[in-house]
């Protein structure tokens, strides 16, 4: 017997990537550069966030030419992002065959109550969070692998900190109550109890978690998956530095060696200038990405 | 690590190593997971788990592991490849095997799927395999032995000490792919 499109099928894809560094791309060159330096995916998209942010207007879905441009040029999987609530955007994507759709914060939502259907798709589907609730009406949505909302294309690593410390904690306070705790703390989280009885028995999320949001160096790579990422997103952190090719390199040693400091400080030698940053806790309330979708 | 316990790298570069290590330790192996050529010291057997094939071949040529690695399947160390881990035994990459990897071969990630797979050697009947962006082995010299096949494409092959699938039975919970590898390396350390 054959099936596709399985939950585990979805979700193993995800499993694959673990331990690897998913990198933004906006050109087929600069694919090659990311697939050339080790990256476990790319993420194609029309401007990088840190891009987005600077210009404004409403951030869409890639050209369907750039997304196959992309495609043609690697061989490892092929992400791209649709807006929160925008299936059409994701029905297109599914039909180009991109590996995986991010419903992405970073684009401006087009559904400000609703987010995808996600059961209905053949595609698996990643979602940022910035709390265990989240995380779960997510996967409660049909989301096959999750992924912290950090703050996009700011190089500011505080806000991804944030996300996975309150989503692990979460996880660490469920995993000590009795079973007669676990619908109330579902009406808290307001997520199925389901999903969050499992996570109670399991200590985890029942799908992969990433981290994303603000990575710019290697040993914010570093300080991720040692708060528990299973791998990261980099964003305009590459791109957007001096010397792309050689910190994709150092991005990807470090997420690789976390646990060594030694090749961390080596990974992080003579990388030149970082991406021009911007402190979260100065950004105003309509330019945080991270509090779109809920 | 204790004595009774045979001792499996499961190479970690990139990967679902971990899923490898927790399906290992559930059949009676002691595992460690091997980034560095120091990692390879006194294994038993390896796991090339699956991940990005590209991925993990550039992280071996940073890492000098390529030579090692080599070194350790000729010494009779039983290597269990999944997926990428099958495409690192090939011909083009440690040459390990005498085979032709076909990367991405089943088509990209809305093709992927998971269907039943009669592994020769099993007892049991079939297993349940999950096919992700999966390889399929389009050419072998006669050495290799193909033990599987799904659609008329070969899925899992051994040569000697070699064990190559193109599928996740670590993804689907049956863990007699692995309880038989373990055998393997029970067996080559005891003659060792």
């Amino acid at each position: 017997m054959r099936d596709e499109a399985t939950f585990r099928v979805k979700t193993g894809l995800a499993e694959m990537l673990k331990g690897g560094v998913i990198m933004d791309v906006v050109t087929p060159e600069q694919a090659k550069v990311a697939e050339d330096a080790g990256a476990a995916a790319v993420m194609a998209l029309e401007r990088v966030p840190a891009d987005i942010r600077r210009d404004g207007g409403v951030a869409r879905m890639s050209d369907p030419e750039m997304i196959a441009g992309i495609q043609s040029a690697v061989s490892i999987p092929v992400m791209a992002k649709a807006r929160i609530g925008h299936f059409m955007e994701a029905r297109v994507l599914e039909a180009l065959e991109v590996d995986y759709v991010d419903e992405s914060e970073v684009l401006t939502p087009a559904d400000e109550r609703n987010h995808i259907d996600k059961w209905d798709f053949k595609v698996p589907f990643v979602c940022g969070a910035t709390n265990l609730g989240e995380a779960l009406r997510r996967i409660g949505e049909g989301a096959a692998m999750i992924r912290s909302k950090g703050e996009a294309g700011t190089g500011d690593i505080v806000e991804a900190v944030r996300h996975m410390r309150q989503i692990t904690g979460e996880i660490k306070r469920l995993s000590i109550l009795g079973e007669d705790e676990l619908a109330s703390a579902a009406k808290d989280l307001a997520a199925p109890l389901s999903i969050v009885r499992e996570v109670a028995e399991g200590g985890r999320l029942p799908v992969v978690l990433f981290c994303a949001g603000g990575i710019a160096t290697p040993a914010d790579a570093a300080l991720m998956m040692a708060l528990g990422a299973e791998g990261v997103f980099v964003g305009s952190g590459i791109f957007k530095s001096d010397d792309p090719p050689t910190r994709a390199r150092a991005i990807v040693e470090a997420t690789t060696h976390w646990q060594d400091a030694v090749r961390v400080a080596d990974a992080s030698r003579g990388l030149g200038a970082a991406m021009v940053s911007l402190e979260s806790a100065k950004l105003e309330d309509g330019q945080l990405l991270a509090q779109r979708g809920w | 690590m204790s004595p009774g316990r045979p001792l499996v790298g499961v190479l970690a570069l990139q990967g679902d190593f971990a899923a490898h290590r927790r399906m290992l330790e559930g059949v009676g192996a002691d595992t460690r997971e091997v980034r560095v050529v120091a990692d390879l010291a006194g294994l038993d057997g390896l796991v090339i788990p699956g991940g990005e094939s590209t991925t993990m071949t550039l992280g071996i040529e940073r890492e000098g592991l390529a030579e090692p690695l080599r070194e350790l399947g000729r010494e009779g160390a039983p290597i269990l490849g999944s997926c990428a881990g099958l495409i690192l035994l090939d011909r083009d990459h440690l040459g390990l095997m005498d085979m032709r990897a076909e990367r991405n071969a089943f088509g990209r990630q809305v093709r992927s799927f998971e269907a039943d797979v009669d592994v020769r050697g099993l007892d049991g009947g079939p297993m349940r395999g999950v096919f992700i962006r999966a390889p399929w082995i389009a050419e072998h010299g006669p050495e290799v032995e193909i033990v599987g096949e799904v659609d008329g494409h070969a899925v899992a092959a051994r040569q000697g000490s070699m064990l190559a699938v193109s599928f996740h039975s670590e993804i689907a919970g049956d863990d007699r792919l692995h309880r038989m590898f373990v055998g393997m390396c029970e067996r080559a350390r005891l003659a060792a």
